[in-house]
Protein backbone atom coordinates (compact mmCIF):
# COMPACT_ATOMS: atom_id res chain seq x y z
CA UNK A 1 0.00 0.00 0.00
CA UNK A 2 1.19 3.54 -0.65
CA UNK A 3 1.16 6.11 2.10
CA UNK A 4 -1.92 7.88 0.59
CA UNK A 5 -3.73 4.14 0.62
CA UNK A 6 -2.71 3.80 4.61
CA UNK A 7 -3.74 7.34 5.38
CA UNK A 8 -7.44 5.92 4.03
CA UNK A 9 -7.01 2.42 5.12
CA UNK A 10 -6.53 4.46 8.61
CA UNK A 11 -9.21 6.61 8.66
CA UNK A 12 -12.00 4.24 7.81
CA UNK A 13 -10.45 1.47 10.66
CA UNK A 14 -10.85 4.60 13.04
CA UNK A 15 -14.31 4.96 11.89
CA UNK A 16 -15.32 1.04 11.96
CA UNK A 17 -13.31 1.39 15.72
CA UNK A 18 -15.19 4.32 16.97
CA UNK A 19 -18.56 2.20 16.23
CA UNK A 20 -18.09 -1.12 17.03
CA UNK A 21 -16.73 0.06 20.19
CA UNK A 22 -20.00 0.72 21.71
CA UNK A 23 -21.86 -1.96 19.31
CA UNK A 24 -25.09 -1.79 22.15
CA UNK A 25 -25.01 1.93 21.12
CA UNK A 26 -24.73 1.21 17.66
CA UNK A 27 -25.97 -1.57 16.23
CA UNK A 28 -28.10 -3.45 18.89
CA UNK A 29 -30.67 -0.18 20.01
CA UNK A 30 -31.60 0.14 16.15
CA UNK A 31 -32.11 -3.63 15.40
CA UNK A 32 -34.32 -3.79 18.87
CA UNK A 33 -36.07 -0.52 18.33
CA UNK A 34 -37.02 -1.71 14.62
CA UNK A 35 -37.96 -5.26 15.86
CA UNK A 36 -40.36 -3.64 18.53
CA UNK A 37 -42.17 -1.13 16.01
CA UNK A 38 -42.73 -4.41 13.77
CA UNK A 39 -44.11 -6.39 16.39
CA UNK A 40 -46.37 -3.57 17.41
CA UNK A 41 -47.46 -2.51 13.86
CA UNK A 42 -47.68 -5.80 12.81
CA UNK A 43 -50.34 -6.99 16.06
CA UNK A 44 -52.27 -3.83 15.34
CA UNK A 45 -52.70 -3.98 11.99
CA UNK A 46 -53.58 -7.47 11.71
CA UNK A 47 -55.91 -8.53 9.29
CA UNK A 48 -56.02 -5.15 7.31
CA UNK A 49 -55.34 -5.70 3.60
CA UNK A 50 -51.83 -5.44 2.11
CA UNK A 51 -51.20 -3.18 -0.68
CA UNK A 52 -49.99 -5.73 -2.80
CA UNK A 53 -51.51 -9.10 -3.99
CA UNK A 54 -50.13 -12.28 -1.90
CA UNK A 55 -48.04 -10.24 0.73
CA UNK A 56 -48.99 -10.30 4.08
CA UNK A 57 -48.61 -6.44 5.71
CA UNK A 58 -45.71 -7.76 8.34
CA UNK A 59 -44.12 -8.85 5.09
CA UNK A 60 -44.74 -5.65 3.70
CA UNK A 61 -43.78 -3.90 6.66
CA UNK A 62 -40.40 -5.33 6.60
CA UNK A 63 -38.24 -3.97 4.18
CA UNK A 64 -39.30 -0.71 5.29
CA UNK A 65 -38.76 -0.90 8.46
CA UNK A 66 -35.14 -2.23 7.06
CA UNK A 67 -34.75 1.32 4.92
CA UNK A 68 -35.33 3.38 7.59
CA UNK A 69 -32.99 2.16 10.32
CA UNK A 70 -30.69 2.12 7.75
CA UNK A 71 -31.47 6.14 6.22
CA UNK A 72 -31.45 7.21 10.23
CA UNK A 73 -28.31 5.22 11.08
CA UNK A 74 -26.17 6.30 8.64
CA UNK A 75 -27.03 9.79 9.10
CA UNK A 76 -26.13 9.18 12.91
CA UNK A 77 -23.36 7.69 11.87
CA UNK A 78 -21.40 10.31 10.03
CA UNK A 79 -22.99 13.42 11.80
CA UNK A 80 -22.46 12.25 15.03
CA UNK A 81 -18.52 11.56 14.25
CA UNK A 82 -17.73 14.70 12.79
CA UNK A 83 -19.64 16.85 15.86
CA UNK A 84 -18.09 14.89 18.12
CA UNK A 85 -14.63 15.33 16.65
CA UNK A 86 -15.14 19.15 16.42
CA UNK A 87 -16.69 19.91 19.53
CA UNK A 88 -13.64 17.29 21.40
CA UNK A 89 -11.40 19.88 19.03
CA UNK A 90 -9.55 16.18 17.87
CA UNK A 91 -10.70 16.99 13.96
CA UNK A 92 -7.20 18.90 13.54
CA UNK A 93 -5.39 15.38 13.77
CA UNK A 94 -7.58 14.98 10.20
CA UNK A 95 -7.25 18.31 9.17
CA UNK A 96 -3.54 18.61 9.89
CA UNK A 97 -2.90 15.12 8.05
CA UNK A 98 -2.18 14.85 4.68
CA UNK A 99 -5.44 12.90 4.04
CA UNK A 100 -7.49 14.25 0.97
CA UNK A 101 -11.13 15.73 0.64
CA UNK A 102 -11.67 11.96 -1.34
CA UNK A 103 -9.80 9.99 1.02
CA UNK A 104 -12.09 11.85 4.30
CA UNK A 105 -15.29 11.08 2.23
CA UNK A 106 -14.89 7.60 1.63
CA UNK A 107 -13.80 6.60 4.66
CA UNK A 108 -16.52 8.20 6.26
CA UNK A 109 -19.22 6.68 3.78
CA UNK A 110 -17.90 3.14 4.14
CA UNK A 111 -17.78 3.08 7.32
CA UNK A 112 -21.51 4.14 7.79
CA UNK A 113 -22.27 1.73 5.13
CA UNK A 114 -20.79 -1.25 7.02
CA UNK A 115 -22.46 0.00 10.31
CA UNK A 116 -25.97 -0.16 8.35
CA UNK A 117 -25.02 -3.47 6.62
CA UNK A 118 -24.23 -5.05 9.81
CA UNK A 119 -27.77 -3.75 11.52
CA UNK A 120 -29.90 -4.52 8.44
CA UNK A 121 -28.40 -8.21 8.11
CA UNK A 122 -29.13 -8.23 12.00
CA UNK A 123 -32.84 -6.97 11.26
CA UNK A 124 -33.09 -9.62 8.50
CA UNK A 125 -31.70 -12.22 10.20
CA UNK A 126 -33.92 -11.85 13.88
CA UNK A 127 -37.02 -11.62 11.64
CA UNK A 128 -36.14 -14.38 9.70
CA UNK A 129 -37.80 -16.71 11.79
CA UNK A 130 -41.17 -15.26 11.81
CA UNK A 131 -41.31 -13.01 8.29
CA UNK A 132 -40.82 -15.31 5.13
CA UNK A 133 -39.02 -12.40 2.71
CA UNK A 134 -39.12 -12.96 -0.83
CA UNK A 135 -35.70 -11.58 -2.80
CA UNK A 136 -37.46 -11.09 -6.63
CA UNK A 137 -34.66 -8.27 -7.70
CA UNK A 138 -31.31 -8.87 -5.91
CA UNK A 139 -29.57 -6.43 -8.05
CA UNK A 140 -32.13 -3.64 -7.40
CA UNK A 141 -32.17 -4.38 -3.64
CA UNK A 142 -28.32 -3.98 -2.81
CA UNK A 143 -28.73 -1.04 -5.52
CA UNK A 144 -31.42 0.81 -3.39
CA UNK A 145 -29.98 -0.20 0.00
CA UNK A 146 -26.11 1.16 -1.28
CA UNK A 147 -27.29 4.40 -2.02
CA UNK A 148 -29.86 5.17 0.53
CA UNK A 149 -27.10 4.40 2.70
CA UNK A 150 -24.29 6.36 1.17
CA UNK A 151 -26.91 9.16 0.59
CA UNK A 152 -27.82 9.59 4.14
CA UNK A 153 -24.32 9.12 4.71
CA UNK A 154 -23.44 11.65 2.93
CA UNK A 155 -26.15 14.14 4.16
CA UNK A 156 -24.87 13.53 7.78
CA UNK A 157 -20.91 14.70 6.22
CA UNK A 158 -23.16 17.46 5.10
CA UNK A 159 -24.79 18.15 8.70
CA UNK A 160 -21.67 17.45 10.57
CA UNK A 161 -19.46 20.35 8.58
CA UNK A 162 -22.48 22.66 8.63
CA UNK A 163 -23.70 22.08 12.18
CA UNK A 164 -21.62 23.90 15.25
CA UNK A 165 -23.47 22.25 18.38
CA UNK A 166 -24.90 18.88 18.97
CA UNK A 167 -28.20 21.02 18.95
CA UNK A 168 -27.62 21.69 15.56
CA UNK A 169 -27.66 17.54 14.55
CA UNK A 170 -30.72 17.19 16.58
CA UNK A 171 -32.31 19.68 14.96
CA UNK A 172 -32.07 18.11 11.46
CA UNK A 173 -32.38 14.88 12.46
CA UNK A 174 -35.58 15.48 14.73
CA UNK A 175 -37.24 17.57 12.51
CA UNK A 176 -35.99 16.44 9.00
CA UNK A 177 -34.80 12.85 9.29
CA UNK A 178 -37.16 11.33 11.02
CA UNK A 179 -40.62 12.87 9.98
CA UNK A 180 -39.34 12.43 6.28
CA UNK A 181 -38.33 8.71 6.95
CA UNK A 182 -41.76 8.04 8.79
CA UNK A 183 -43.53 9.54 5.67
CA UNK A 184 -42.07 7.88 3.09
CA UNK A 185 -44.46 4.69 2.85
CA UNK A 186 -42.79 2.83 5.36
CA UNK A 187 -45.99 1.72 7.38
CA UNK A 188 -48.29 2.46 4.06
CA UNK A 189 -48.68 2.42 0.20
CA UNK A 190 -48.30 5.75 -0.61
CA UNK A 191 -51.88 4.89 -3.13
CA UNK A 192 -53.96 4.45 -0.17
CA UNK A 193 -53.28 8.25 0.58
CA UNK A 194 -55.34 11.25 0.22
CA UNK A 195 -54.19 13.23 -3.19
CA UNK A 196 -52.17 15.93 -2.07
CA UNK A 197 -50.70 13.75 0.89
CA UNK A 198 -49.70 11.50 -2.74
CA UNK A 199 -48.34 13.78 -4.27
CA UNK A 200 -46.20 15.52 -1.52
CA UNK A 201 -44.99 11.79 -0.66
CA UNK A 202 -43.07 12.08 -4.11
CA UNK A 203 -41.51 14.57 -3.49
CA UNK A 204 -39.54 12.72 -1.00
CA UNK A 205 -36.41 11.22 -1.67
CA UNK A 206 -36.33 8.40 1.16
CA UNK A 207 -39.70 7.28 -0.50
CA UNK A 208 -37.94 6.18 -3.56
CA UNK A 209 -35.33 4.92 -1.43
CA UNK A 210 -38.10 2.53 0.64
CA UNK A 211 -40.21 2.09 -2.41
CA UNK A 212 -37.05 0.51 -4.76
CA UNK A 213 -35.95 -1.36 -2.18
CA UNK A 214 -39.18 -2.99 -1.55
CA UNK A 215 -39.22 -4.02 -4.82
CA UNK A 216 -35.76 -5.90 -5.06
CA UNK A 217 -37.90 -7.94 -2.46
CA UNK A 218 -41.43 -8.73 -3.70
CA UNK A 219 -41.13 -7.44 -7.38
CA UNK A 220 -43.97 -4.75 -6.82
CA UNK A 221 -43.65 -1.37 -6.17
CA UNK A 222 -45.50 2.08 -5.93
CA UNK A 223 -43.52 3.46 -9.02
CA UNK A 224 -41.64 2.19 -11.84
CA UNK A 225 -37.88 0.61 -10.57
CA UNK A 226 -36.28 2.64 -13.13
CA UNK A 227 -37.60 5.86 -11.43
CA UNK A 228 -36.66 5.07 -7.90
CA UNK A 229 -33.40 4.28 -8.56
CA UNK A 230 -32.93 7.29 -10.49
CA UNK A 231 -34.33 9.49 -7.72
CA UNK A 232 -31.55 7.56 -5.24
CA UNK A 233 -28.80 8.10 -8.10
CA UNK A 234 -29.46 11.64 -8.44
CA UNK A 235 -29.80 12.33 -5.10
CA UNK A 236 -26.80 10.73 -3.48
CA UNK A 237 -24.77 12.17 -6.94
CA UNK A 238 -26.44 15.82 -5.83
CA UNK A 239 -25.79 15.57 -1.81
CA UNK A 240 -21.89 13.96 -3.07
CA UNK A 241 -21.18 16.76 -5.11
CA UNK A 242 -22.24 19.74 -2.01
CA UNK A 243 -20.04 17.67 0.32
CA UNK A 244 -16.96 17.25 -2.26
CA UNK A 245 -17.26 20.81 -2.43
CA UNK A 246 -17.22 21.76 1.35
CA UNK A 247 -14.61 19.32 1.82
CA UNK A 248 -12.31 20.44 -0.88
CA UNK A 249 -13.30 23.95 0.16
CA UNK A 250 -12.95 23.19 3.78
CA UNK A 251 -15.98 25.02 4.13
CA UNK A 252 -16.91 25.04 7.94
CA UNK A 253 -13.56 23.00 8.68
CA UNK A 254 -10.61 25.37 7.92
CA UNK A 255 -11.84 28.54 9.43
CA UNK B 1 26.23 21.62 -9.70
CA UNK B 2 23.75 21.55 -5.86
CA UNK B 3 21.00 23.08 -5.81
CA UNK B 4 20.45 24.57 -2.37
CA UNK B 5 18.66 22.58 0.11
CA UNK B 6 14.78 24.17 0.25
CA UNK B 7 13.85 26.04 3.34
CA UNK B 8 12.58 24.20 6.14
CA UNK B 9 9.76 26.22 6.68
CA UNK B 10 9.08 29.55 4.12
CA UNK B 11 6.21 32.37 4.95
CA UNK B 12 5.78 34.60 1.64
CA UNK B 13 4.04 37.96 2.54
CA UNK B 14 0.99 35.94 4.17
CA UNK B 15 -1.58 38.01 5.03
CA UNK B 16 -5.12 36.87 6.83
CA UNK B 17 -8.11 38.82 8.05
CA UNK B 18 -11.52 38.01 10.26
CA UNK B 19 -14.09 40.78 8.81
CA UNK B 20 -12.63 43.81 9.62
CA UNK B 21 -9.68 42.72 12.10
CA UNK B 22 -6.52 42.23 10.12
CA UNK B 23 -4.58 39.41 11.89
CA UNK B 24 -1.66 39.14 10.07
CA UNK B 25 -0.16 41.43 7.63
CA UNK B 26 2.06 40.60 4.73
CA UNK B 27 3.91 38.39 7.29
CA UNK B 28 7.44 37.29 5.68
CA UNK B 29 9.18 34.04 7.74
CA UNK B 30 12.16 32.21 6.12
CA UNK B 31 13.29 29.03 8.34
CA UNK B 32 16.57 27.25 7.62
CA UNK B 33 16.78 23.62 7.79
CA UNK B 34 17.99 22.45 11.29
CA UNK B 35 17.23 25.58 13.23
CA UNK B 36 15.64 25.69 16.23
CA UNK B 37 13.30 29.32 15.69
CA UNK B 38 11.05 31.00 18.27
CA UNK B 39 8.03 32.75 17.28
CA UNK B 40 6.93 35.33 20.23
CA UNK B 41 4.47 37.57 20.20
CA UNK B 42 1.98 38.72 23.25
CA UNK B 43 -1.57 37.25 23.08
CA UNK B 44 -3.10 38.55 19.83
CA UNK B 45 -0.54 38.97 18.49
CA UNK B 46 -1.57 36.51 15.44
CA UNK B 47 1.30 33.28 16.37
CA UNK B 48 -1.81 31.14 16.38
CA UNK B 49 -3.08 32.22 13.21
CA UNK B 50 0.10 32.14 11.70
CA UNK B 51 0.21 28.26 13.02
CA UNK B 52 -2.99 27.57 11.82
CA UNK B 53 -2.24 28.71 8.60
CA UNK B 54 0.85 26.56 8.07
CA UNK B 55 -0.88 23.49 9.86
CA UNK B 56 -3.68 23.96 7.39
CA UNK B 57 -6.40 24.50 9.79
CA UNK B 58 -7.22 28.27 8.40
CA UNK B 59 -6.85 29.27 4.78
CA UNK B 60 -4.38 32.89 4.65
CA UNK B 61 -6.26 35.34 2.22
CA UNK B 62 -2.78 35.83 0.21
CA UNK B 63 0.72 34.54 0.32
CA UNK B 64 2.35 31.16 0.20
CA UNK B 65 3.49 28.87 2.65
CA UNK B 66 5.92 26.25 1.78
CA UNK B 67 7.09 23.21 3.90
CA UNK B 68 10.60 21.86 2.76
CA UNK B 69 10.00 23.33 -0.24
CA UNK B 70 6.75 21.96 -0.62
CA UNK B 71 3.63 24.67 -0.94
CA UNK B 72 1.00 23.89 1.21
CA UNK B 73 -1.85 24.40 -0.76
CA UNK B 74 -0.93 22.98 -4.17
CA UNK B 75 0.95 20.04 -2.67
CA UNK B 76 -0.71 19.69 0.59
CA UNK B 77 0.14 16.10 1.30
CA UNK B 78 4.04 16.34 0.99
CA UNK B 79 3.79 19.95 2.86
CA UNK B 80 2.41 18.53 5.80
CA UNK B 81 4.26 14.67 5.56
CA UNK B 82 6.62 17.19 6.37
CA UNK B 83 5.86 18.53 9.21
CA UNK B 84 4.80 17.90 13.05
CA UNK B 85 2.39 20.25 14.95
CA UNK B 86 2.01 20.08 18.90
CA UNK B 87 -1.28 22.12 19.61
CA UNK B 88 -1.64 24.60 22.06
CA UNK B 89 -4.76 23.19 23.40
CA UNK B 90 -5.63 19.25 25.27
CA UNK B 91 -7.60 17.79 22.30
CA UNK B 92 -8.04 14.51 22.19
CA UNK B 93 -10.50 11.30 20.92
CA UNK B 94 -11.50 10.09 24.04
CA UNK B 95 -12.66 6.61 22.50
CA UNK B 96 -8.98 5.41 22.01
CA UNK B 97 -6.41 4.48 24.08
CA UNK B 98 -2.35 5.81 24.22
CA UNK B 99 -1.16 3.44 21.81
CA UNK B 100 -3.87 3.31 19.51
CA UNK B 101 -4.02 6.90 19.20
CA UNK B 102 -0.68 6.92 17.96
CA UNK B 103 -0.88 4.01 15.56
CA UNK B 104 -3.91 5.93 13.76
CA UNK B 105 -1.69 9.40 13.63
CA UNK B 106 0.86 7.36 12.03
CA UNK B 107 -1.33 5.87 9.79
CA UNK B 108 -2.79 8.88 8.77
CA UNK B 109 0.72 10.16 7.60
CA UNK B 110 1.15 6.88 5.56
CA UNK B 111 3.72 5.11 8.40
CA UNK B 112 2.66 1.02 8.95
CA UNK B 113 4.06 -1.20 10.70
CA UNK B 114 7.15 0.42 10.25
CA UNK B 115 6.32 3.20 12.71
CA UNK B 116 5.85 0.63 15.83
CA UNK B 117 9.70 0.79 17.05
CA UNK B 118 9.15 4.32 16.63
CA UNK B 119 6.44 4.61 18.96
CA UNK B 120 8.03 2.30 21.19
CA UNK B 121 10.87 5.27 21.72
CA UNK B 122 8.63 7.70 22.17
CA UNK B 123 6.16 6.23 24.76
CA UNK B 124 9.53 5.33 26.64
CA UNK B 125 11.09 8.91 26.01
CA UNK B 126 8.25 10.75 26.66
CA UNK B 127 7.40 8.42 30.31
CA UNK B 128 4.27 6.99 28.55
CA UNK B 129 4.88 3.66 28.42
CA UNK B 130 2.99 2.72 31.72
CA UNK B 131 -0.12 4.40 29.86
CA UNK B 132 -0.15 2.64 26.85
CA UNK B 133 -3.40 0.84 27.86
CA UNK B 134 -4.90 3.73 28.87
CA UNK B 135 -7.81 5.69 27.20
CA UNK B 136 -7.11 8.95 26.33
CA UNK B 137 -9.84 10.55 28.70
CA UNK B 138 -8.46 8.96 31.81
CA UNK B 139 -5.09 10.63 31.24
CA UNK B 140 -3.96 13.77 33.24
CA UNK B 141 -3.45 17.20 31.64
CA UNK B 142 0.54 16.41 31.94
CA UNK B 143 -0.18 13.23 30.53
CA UNK B 144 -2.38 14.20 27.18
CA UNK B 145 0.40 17.03 26.86
CA UNK B 146 2.83 14.23 26.16
CA UNK B 147 0.93 12.11 23.87
CA UNK B 148 -0.04 15.85 21.64
CA UNK B 149 3.73 15.77 21.84
CA UNK B 150 4.01 11.93 20.74
CA UNK B 151 1.05 12.78 17.73
CA UNK B 152 3.23 15.52 16.45
CA UNK B 153 6.33 13.83 16.00
CA UNK B 154 5.31 9.73 15.26
CA UNK B 155 5.74 10.26 11.59
CA UNK B 156 9.17 12.26 11.92
CA UNK B 157 8.33 14.94 10.42
CA UNK B 158 11.74 16.86 9.56
CA UNK B 159 10.01 20.56 10.76
CA UNK B 160 8.06 20.61 14.22
CA UNK B 161 5.89 23.39 15.46
CA UNK B 162 5.49 23.73 19.16
CA UNK B 163 2.38 25.80 19.76
CA UNK B 164 3.09 27.06 23.61
CA UNK B 165 3.99 23.42 24.50
CA UNK B 166 5.03 24.67 28.09
CA UNK B 167 1.82 25.86 29.28
CA UNK B 168 0.85 25.04 32.26
CA UNK B 169 2.48 21.96 32.62
CA UNK B 170 5.10 20.71 35.50
CA UNK B 171 8.41 21.48 35.71
CA UNK B 172 9.35 17.43 35.20
CA UNK B 173 7.59 17.46 31.49
CA UNK B 174 9.16 20.75 30.75
CA UNK B 175 12.86 18.92 31.70
CA UNK B 176 11.22 15.75 29.48
CA UNK B 177 10.13 17.81 26.61
CA UNK B 178 13.44 20.05 26.35
CA UNK B 179 15.81 16.79 26.69
CA UNK B 180 13.97 15.72 23.73
CA UNK B 181 14.05 18.23 21.28
CA UNK B 182 17.20 18.97 21.83
CA UNK B 183 17.96 15.54 20.70
CA UNK B 184 15.44 15.55 17.86
CA UNK B 185 17.05 19.28 17.12
CA UNK B 186 20.47 18.04 17.22
CA UNK B 187 19.84 15.02 14.82
CA UNK B 188 18.53 17.71 12.13
CA UNK B 189 15.01 18.67 12.73
CA UNK B 190 13.93 22.23 12.73
CA UNK B 191 11.68 23.07 15.85
CA UNK B 192 9.77 26.31 16.00
CA UNK B 193 8.79 27.42 19.21
CA UNK B 194 6.06 29.39 20.12
CA UNK B 195 6.01 30.22 23.83
CA UNK B 196 4.97 33.15 26.44
CA UNK B 197 7.83 31.62 28.78
CA UNK B 198 10.68 34.46 26.99
CA UNK B 199 13.53 32.61 29.03
CA UNK B 200 12.96 29.46 27.22
CA UNK B 201 12.88 30.78 24.09
CA UNK B 202 16.17 33.38 24.96
CA UNK B 203 18.04 29.62 26.09
CA UNK B 204 16.77 27.44 23.39
CA UNK B 205 16.24 29.33 19.77
CA UNK B 206 19.06 30.20 17.35
CA UNK B 207 16.73 32.66 15.71
CA UNK B 208 13.51 34.93 16.78
CA UNK B 209 10.57 36.63 15.16
CA UNK B 210 8.46 39.12 17.51
CA UNK B 211 5.27 39.63 15.80
CA UNK B 212 3.13 42.26 17.01
CA UNK B 213 -0.38 42.87 15.48
CA UNK B 214 0.13 40.72 13.00
CA UNK B 215 3.16 42.51 11.93
CA UNK B 216 6.88 40.98 12.22
CA UNK B 217 8.63 44.04 14.54
CA UNK B 218 11.88 42.33 14.75
CA UNK B 219 13.94 38.75 13.30
CA UNK B 220 17.07 38.47 13.96
CA UNK B 221 19.30 35.33 15.74
CA UNK B 222 19.06 35.46 19.73
CA UNK B 223 21.77 37.42 20.36
CA UNK B 224 21.91 40.20 17.81
CA UNK B 225 18.66 40.94 18.76
CA UNK B 226 19.93 40.69 22.46
CA UNK B 227 22.34 43.60 21.15
CA UNK B 228 20.16 45.34 19.43
CA UNK B 229 18.92 48.01 22.44
CA UNK B 230 21.74 50.40 23.27
CA UNK B 231 20.85 49.40 26.90
CA UNK B 232 21.68 48.10 30.30
CA UNK B 233 20.76 48.71 33.61
CA UNK B 234 22.27 49.62 36.60
CA UNK B 235 21.02 48.77 40.11
CA UNK B 236 22.29 50.86 42.79
CA UNK B 237 21.64 50.35 46.85
CA UNK B 238 21.42 54.00 48.00
CA UNK B 239 22.10 54.95 51.97
CA UNK B 240 18.72 55.55 53.74
CA UNK B 241 17.82 59.04 53.52
CA UNK B 242 19.29 59.65 50.18
CA UNK B 243 17.39 60.48 47.26
CA UNK B 244 18.45 59.89 43.26
CA UNK B 245 19.45 63.32 41.96
CA UNK B 246 16.41 64.52 39.77
CA UNK B 247 18.09 64.58 36.77
CA UNK B 248 18.72 60.95 36.87
CA UNK B 249 14.82 60.41 37.68
CA UNK B 250 13.73 59.97 34.31
CA UNK B 251 15.64 56.86 33.97
CA UNK B 252 14.37 54.96 36.76
CA UNK B 253 12.71 51.47 35.54
CA UNK B 254 12.12 49.86 38.68
CA UNK B 255 12.71 50.24 42.84
CA UNK B 256 12.17 47.36 44.58
CA UNK B 257 13.66 46.65 48.15
CA UNK B 258 15.83 49.66 48.80
CA UNK B 259 16.97 48.78 45.24
CA UNK B 260 16.57 51.28 42.20
CA UNK B 261 17.01 49.93 38.59
CA UNK B 262 17.99 52.54 36.16
CA UNK B 263 17.39 52.47 32.43
CA UNK B 264 20.77 53.95 30.35
CA UNK B 265 21.41 54.16 27.18
CA UNK B 266 24.91 53.16 26.74
CA UNK B 267 25.87 56.44 24.68
CA UNK B 268 24.17 58.98 26.17
CA UNK B 269 24.58 57.58 29.82
CA UNK B 270 26.90 54.98 30.51
CA UNK B 271 27.02 53.51 33.74
CA UNK B 272 30.58 54.83 34.58
CA UNK B 273 29.14 57.96 33.89
CA UNK B 274 25.94 57.41 36.19
CA UNK B 275 28.40 56.64 38.55
CA UNK B 276 30.45 59.64 39.10
CA UNK B 277 26.88 61.79 38.73
CA UNK B 278 25.79 59.98 41.81
CA UNK B 279 29.43 60.60 43.53
CA UNK B 280 28.96 64.23 42.25
CA UNK B 281 26.24 64.61 44.03
CA UNK B 282 27.32 63.51 47.64
CA UNK B 283 25.18 60.34 47.39
CA UNK B 284 27.59 57.08 48.65
CA UNK B 285 26.57 54.13 46.84
CA UNK B 286 26.28 51.16 48.71
CA UNK B 287 25.94 48.36 46.08
CA UNK B 288 25.72 48.10 42.71
CA UNK B 289 24.66 45.44 40.70
CA UNK B 290 24.43 45.58 35.97
CA UNK B 291 22.72 43.59 33.80
CA UNK B 292 22.60 43.22 30.20
CA UNK B 293 18.98 43.60 28.50
CA UNK B 294 17.04 40.11 28.48
CA UNK B 295 14.67 38.83 26.07
CA UNK B 296 12.18 39.70 28.13
CA UNK B 297 13.06 43.17 28.12
CA UNK B 298 13.74 43.39 24.11
CA UNK B 299 10.01 41.84 24.19
CA UNK B 300 8.60 44.86 25.98
CA UNK B 301 10.48 47.52 24.26
CA UNK B 302 9.37 45.78 20.72
CA UNK B 303 5.63 45.47 22.25
CA UNK B 304 4.58 48.00 24.17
Amino acid sequence: MNPDQIGFYTLLKKEILRFTSVMAQTVGAPVITAILYLLVFAQAMQGRASAYEGITYTQFLLPGLVMMTVIQNAFANTSSSLIQSKLMGNLVFLLMSPLGPLQWFCAYVLAALLRVTIVGIAMLAATMPFVDLPVEAPLMLVAQFLLAGGTLAVLGLITGIVAQRFDHIASVTNFVIAPASFLSGVFYSVHSLPPLWYTVSHLNPFFYMIDGFRYGFFGYSDVAPWISLSWSAGFFVLCTTICMIMLSTGYKLRN
Amino acid sequence: MNTPSPSALRIDSVSKSFGSLAALKKVNIDIKQGEFFGLLGPNGAGKSTLISIVAGLTRMDSGAVSVMGHDSVRDFRSARRKLGVVPQELVFDPFFKVHEVLRIQAGYYGCGAEALPWIEEMLERLELRDKRNTTMRSLSGGMKRRVLIAQALVHKPPVVILDEPTAGVDVELRRTLWAFMRDLHANGTTVVLTTHYLEEAQEMCERIAILDHGEIQALESTPALLARQPFRFLKVRLPENSALPDHLQSLVSSEENHFIELKLNTSTHPVGKVLDMLRSAGIAVEDVHTRDPDLEDIFVELTQ
